[in-house]
């Protein structure tokens, strides 16, 4: 079925876990936001989710470093951080490896992935979920993208990446909504985590709403990290989705710095045609 | 140096309960079988937040191993932030090849940016 639904959410671990300290109205907006994402993937009847997210650390490591992961299982369980750490209580998310396996194999025509049959889920999913899908009802297909250790794959690549799961989840009977998380400028777990360039958040939103391929592949890791932190590199997971939503423009339901939470809370998505 | 195995000890660390309980028994003991140098064992014993972040381990596992040792989140920031004050820039790694400059000089930076009109 063609896709039903493409978007993009933060994903910062302080979202849930430092929740206490934010500014309780601004929080709530940003909660409310989050859950009414989960509404419009919900009404889209989407039947399984695919969550574009840039891990860290919780599975990949340099030993063996992907730049492209699909999750291939009918379950998988987290959050691999402490669950007092990140405000996440232990669960287990349903996944569907049939599902999995007719994507991977239909990405692999045009795109290089790696398939992994084991993956526990960190804040990079753990935390949309919790707002998403919060009783863990619909299946979920775990993709990475590395974002973490360099050589990080070239943003045309991620584009080629982004454009295979379009065909991919076109091409399989189920309804398939596609999630990005991550970003946006932010510089976590490092003496800099607060700050917030919001300016170039608001200037990379307007340019991923247009969805202009030029506009969005114009970024390089080197003006990304001076101007938005490592954080930036995160990025790759919206151009994804970008490039899954084919030319559809955006809309920006919430946008807004939160310092306590290390980035600029946004929930984004594609109007499909 | 030797941060491969220093970030791999802690991403083992992070993930693995068997190992936790290694280390929280003898420090010294789990590090068998990582090649990391005297300075860095030192700094994984301590542990040393401040030393293991100039030596260029990334936040993303750094963080957890703060955690770990029930360090609190604004001490932990503030521990990098001693570190590079006592120790001088990150050495190597992620945040030292991608030009990393300190706290100051890259708030002044963007500052400098957005005045310019540039950002
Ligand atoms: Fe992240």
């Amino acid at each position: 079925m063609p896709l039903v639904y493409a978007g993009v959410c933060s994903h910062a671990p302080g979202i849930t876990g430092r929740a206490d300290q934010a500014d309780p109205v601004i929080r709530e907006q940003f909660y409310a936001a989050f859950g009414a994402m989960g509404e419009s993937i919900r009404a889209s009847g989407a039947e399984a989710i695919v969550v574009i997210a840039a891990e860290h650390f919780a599975n990949f490591f340099m030993n063996n470093m992907p730049s492209f992961a699909i999750g291939m299982s009918d379950s998988y369980d987290g959050p691999i951080e402490d669950p007092d750490w990140l405000g996440i209580r232990p669960f287990v998310a349903p996944g569907d490896r049939d599902l999995s396996e007719r994507l991977i194999r239909e990405v692999m025509k045009t795109s290089d992935v790696a398939y992994a049959e084991e993956w526990r889920f960190d804040h990079g999913i753990a935390v949309p979920l919790h707002f998403l899908t919060p009783q863990f009802d619909v299946p979920v297909i775990p993709v990475n993208i590395n974002c973490q250790g360099p050589p990080l794959a070239p943003l045309e690549r991620v584009w080629a990446f982004g454009e295979a799961l379009r065909r991919a989840a076109d091409a399989v009977p189920e309804r398939i909504a596609i999630v990005g998380t991550g970003g946006i400028s932010h510089w976590p777990a490092t003496p800099d985590s607060g700050k917030i360039n919001e300016q170039w958040d608001r200037e990379f939103l307007d340019r991923w709403c247009g969805n202009d391929r030029e506009a969005l592949l114009s970024y390089d890791d080197a003006t990304v990290y001076a101007d938005a932190g490592q954080g930036g590199f995160e990025i790759r997971t919206f151009l994804a989705v970008s490039a899954a939503a084919g030319g559809a423009k955006g809309m920006v339901q919430f946008y807004e710095p939160i310092p306590i939470f290390a980035v600029g809370c946004t929930i984004a998505s594609y109007s499909l045609g | 140096m030797s941060l491969y195995y220093v970030q791999k000890f802690l991403f083992q660390l992070n993930r693995d309960e068997a190992l936790k309980v290694a280390y929280d028994r003898d420090r010294e003991a789990a590090l068998d079988g990582y090649d990391v140098s005297d300075e860095e064992r030192v700094a994984l014993v301590a542990p040393d937040i401040g030393l293991l972040y100039h030596l260029g381990v990334n936040g993303q596992i750094l963080m957890h191993f703060a955690a770990l040792h029930q360090i609190e989140w604004s001490d932990y920031l503030q521990r990098m932030r001693d570190g590079l004050a006592e120790h001088g820039p990150v050495r190597e790694g992620v945040y030292a090849v991608t030009g990393y400059v300190g706290v100051e000089a890259h708030t002044a930076s963007l500052a400098n940016a957005s005045n310019d009109g540039t950002a």
